[in-house]
């Protein structure tokens, strides 16, 4: 599928109040393509409870229901039973949440959901951050990056959600990136087929959580694949395959491009750079995402 | 036709609220509640209960899943207890902010620490300004008919908000009782289907919940505040209809006992709203002038009819629970209620708290006492304190 060919139809509509080069509303809008107007939309707090706008407007052309932080799964497992009850079975019903509403708060309810079956695809956009309460560390955020409770740098490594997901032998899951709209458009379009529950984790480069120009975006997101700080693979019956450069990087065809690349564009990194370079904790960045990657090919490959 | 059927307050509560045939039960276990939701799941095993059941992970689940289940227009119903209910805070307020007319049985139990299993209603006090509609029960006829009747209030056009029914750990939730059980048909005839001022559908995509500025907020909690005054005329309409239709009727917004030529009149709830009967005809046999009026509803709360109560009588409050740092909630609102309109006086008590027995014998030494004149300003601790 190629962009060019991607459904006309709209459901992200004018009146959003998004940042500017926002990762998560041209997320939504791939997301919306793939599923269509026939889906309901969980939204727990996180910035797209900002991005809808105001009441009584919105700039969604879907039923759209807010709930609680931590409540985004189960909110979706509710609205799926009622609409299994009035037989409105073919309604693609999707929790919609961030990484602090996915790894921290709302992990228990998501994690009850998958181990019931719930049939419904749970979306993660992941900023790294608590970016709607003004750039807080999450369970999501990479050691070292500076945030607004992490001022030197975080000390703790991100925790691999994905993992944590598939140990729940669901029959989907899979990690995406903004910056790949044909394949995240693939993989939610694979997702609203498979009945039970479905993971997907959207890789969100956020311009003013990260410090980096809005025009930096799709940039930020390819260079996290091509680093290998990110991966894009799909979980599908209990078998793993890796998509796109992440897919030569496991194979060994390519190799990952060095981390600095990425992180020396983003303010969140700028005292590994100034006043000098910061070789150790650079180091150390390097030295976990090849621990993880030789995880993935002991696993995977 | 009605039936007879002889079983505990939660066994009962499970019946009725499969009777109201909810389209989605989630539940989450807790002690005292426990046997509410097997029986709820006995019924989903034995086809009784056609409804979807979730057992989700927790209490905040729980009311999570209610409150998404109920966005999409459907019934709902769950059960809990103390610290589930106290978990279920700030969804118990999503859920009336949202207006969802979500019905739930609270089973009153101690909070921890320390681990206590016993009643006081220190769990459903603490959950007062959620918005909510609290009922109190004190038999298991009353809590199967209550169930029933909260349905159709929460439900109610002018109302839409959800309803909660307390009755007291093990003295109900664990006492077998006989209880009058009507036919599905006549429940239904009683109950008809849902009908949601609004809803989660696709031909209509409409966004719920999302940012709101605080002039059109204001509004929203005012005509909160409104359905709780229409509920306040709406619980004697629906009491009285089941009446009607049922042949019982456990009261209004209070249930008035023995209150005529009373000089005085004992407000309780719960279990010990029970037990104030046996304690009022012991006195009356004494003659001493004193009548019940047991609270039904704590919210809304019964200021009119607390009035012209006031008129004619002195009051006397007992309370299973206590708002620490000031008194017990009841007492509390009922001075409130009289301030600047009653020369009443108002005596209280706190007493029962941890699910200390709280017997007709000594709801007969605390009207005494006040009848005595020997109860001050101050609520009395019965039991810890001289008087």
């Amino acid at each position: 599928m190629a962009i060019k060919d991607l459904p006309r139809e709209e459901c992200y509509i004018p009146g959003s109040a998004a940042c500017p080069g926002c990762p998560a509303t041209m997320a939504m809008r791939i997301v919306f393509k793939a599923i269509g107007k026939n889906m309901v939309m969980i939204v727990p707090a996180c910035c797209t409870a900002v991005i809808e706008s105001l009441h009584p407007k919105t700039s969604f052309d879907i039923p759209t229901m807010n709930i609680a932080f931590e409540a985004a799964a189960a909110g979706a497992s509710g609205v799926e039973a009622g609409f299994r009850k009035q037989g409105k079975t073919d309604t693609t019903v999707v929790a919609w949440a961030g990484d602090g509403g996915t790894y921290d708060i709302g992990i228990q309810a998501l994690s009850g959901a998958l181990e019931r079956q719930t049939n419904f695809i749970y979306i993660c956009y992941n900023n790294q951050i608590y970016s709607n309460t003004g750039i807080q560390r999450s369970g999501a955020t990479p050691y070292a990056a500076w945030t607004t409770t992490t001022v030197s740098g975080k000390t703790e490594f991100r925790k691999e959600m994905g993992e944590i997901i598939m140990s729940h032998h669901i029959p989907y899951a899979a990690q995406a990136c903004a910056s790949y709209p044909e394949d995240l458009y693939n993989k939610v379009k694979k997702a609203k087929s498979i009945k039970g529950p479905k993971y997907i984790e959207i890789m969100a480069p956020c311009p003013p959580g990260w410090r980096f120009g809005m025009e930096r975006t799709v940039e930020m997101g390819t260079m996290a694949v091509e680093t290998g700080a990110w991966a894009l693979y799909e979980y599908e019956n209990e078998k793993m395959t890796f998509n796109g450069k992440s897919k030569l990087i496991l194979e060994g065809k390519i190799k990952r491009k060095p981390v600095e690349d990425w992180i020396k564009y983003q303010g969140r990194f700028r005292h590994l750079f100034i006043p000098k370079k910061d070789v150790e904790r650079i180091k150390a960045i390097e030295k976990h995402i090849d621990l993880i990657w030789e995880r993935y090919r002991s696993c995977y490959l | 036709m009605t039936s007879v059927m002889i079983d505990t307050g939660n066994y009962i509560a499970a019946k009725a609220s499969v009777m109201a045939r909810p389209d989605v039960v989630a539940a989450y276990p807790i002690t005292p509640q426990t046997t509410l939701v097997e029986g709820i799941a006995n019924y989903l095993a034995s086809g009784e209960f056609k409804g979807e059941y979730i057992c989700v992970e927790s209490e905040h689940s729980a009311m999570a899943a209610c409150i998404g289940a109920s966005s999409t227009g459907v019934r709902t119903f769950t059960g809990t207890s103390s610290h589930g209910l106290l978990l279920m805070h700030e969804m118990l307020h999503w859920a009336a902010l949202a207006r969802l007319p979500i019905i739930m049985c609270n089973i009153n139990r101690v909070i921890g620490p320390g681990w206590n299993i016993w009643p006081d209603e220190n769990d459903s006090i603490s959950q007062r300004d959620t918005g909510w509609i609290q009922f109190y029960c004190s038999s298991n006829q009353e809590i199967f008919d209550t169930v029933i009747q909260a349905f159709k209030l929460g439900e109610h056009e002018d109302v839409s908000l959800p309803v909660m029914i307390s009755y007291n750990a093990f003295i109900l939730s664990h006492t077998s009782m006989p209880v009058f059980v009507p036919d599905q048909k006549e429940i239904d005839d009683f109950l008809p289907k849902r009908i949601p001022k609004w809803k989660l559908e696709v031909e209509n995509p409409i966004t719920f919940g999302n940012i709101i500025l605080p002039h059109e907020y204001e509004k929203v909690r005012k005509e909160m505040q409104k359905a709780q005054q229409n509920a306040k005329k709406l619980i004697p309409e629906i009491a009285n209809e089941w009446k009607k239709k049922f042949g019982r009727h456990h009261g209004d917004l209070f249930e008035y006992y023995k209150c005529d030529d009373a000089d005085y009149i004992l407000l309780s709830m719960g279990a010990i709203g029970a037990e104030s009967k046996v304690a009022i005809d012991n006195l009356k046999k004494n003659g001493k002038k004193v009548g019940l009026a047991r609270v039904r509803t704590f919210r809304p709360f019964p200021e009119e009819e607390l009035l012209k109560l006031s008129k004619k009588a002195d009051l006397i409050v007992i309370d299973r629970n206590i708002s620490i740092g000031y008194e017990g909630a009841l007492f509390n609102e009922v001075k409130g209620a009289l301030y600047n309109k009653s020369d009443s006086k108002v005596f209280g008590f706190i007493a029962g708290l941890g699910g200390k027995d709280v017997t007709f014998g000594d709801i007969e030494k605390m009207c005494n006492k006040a009848m005595e004149g020997k109860v001050k300003d101050h609520q009395v601790w019965y039991g810890l304190e001289e008087v």
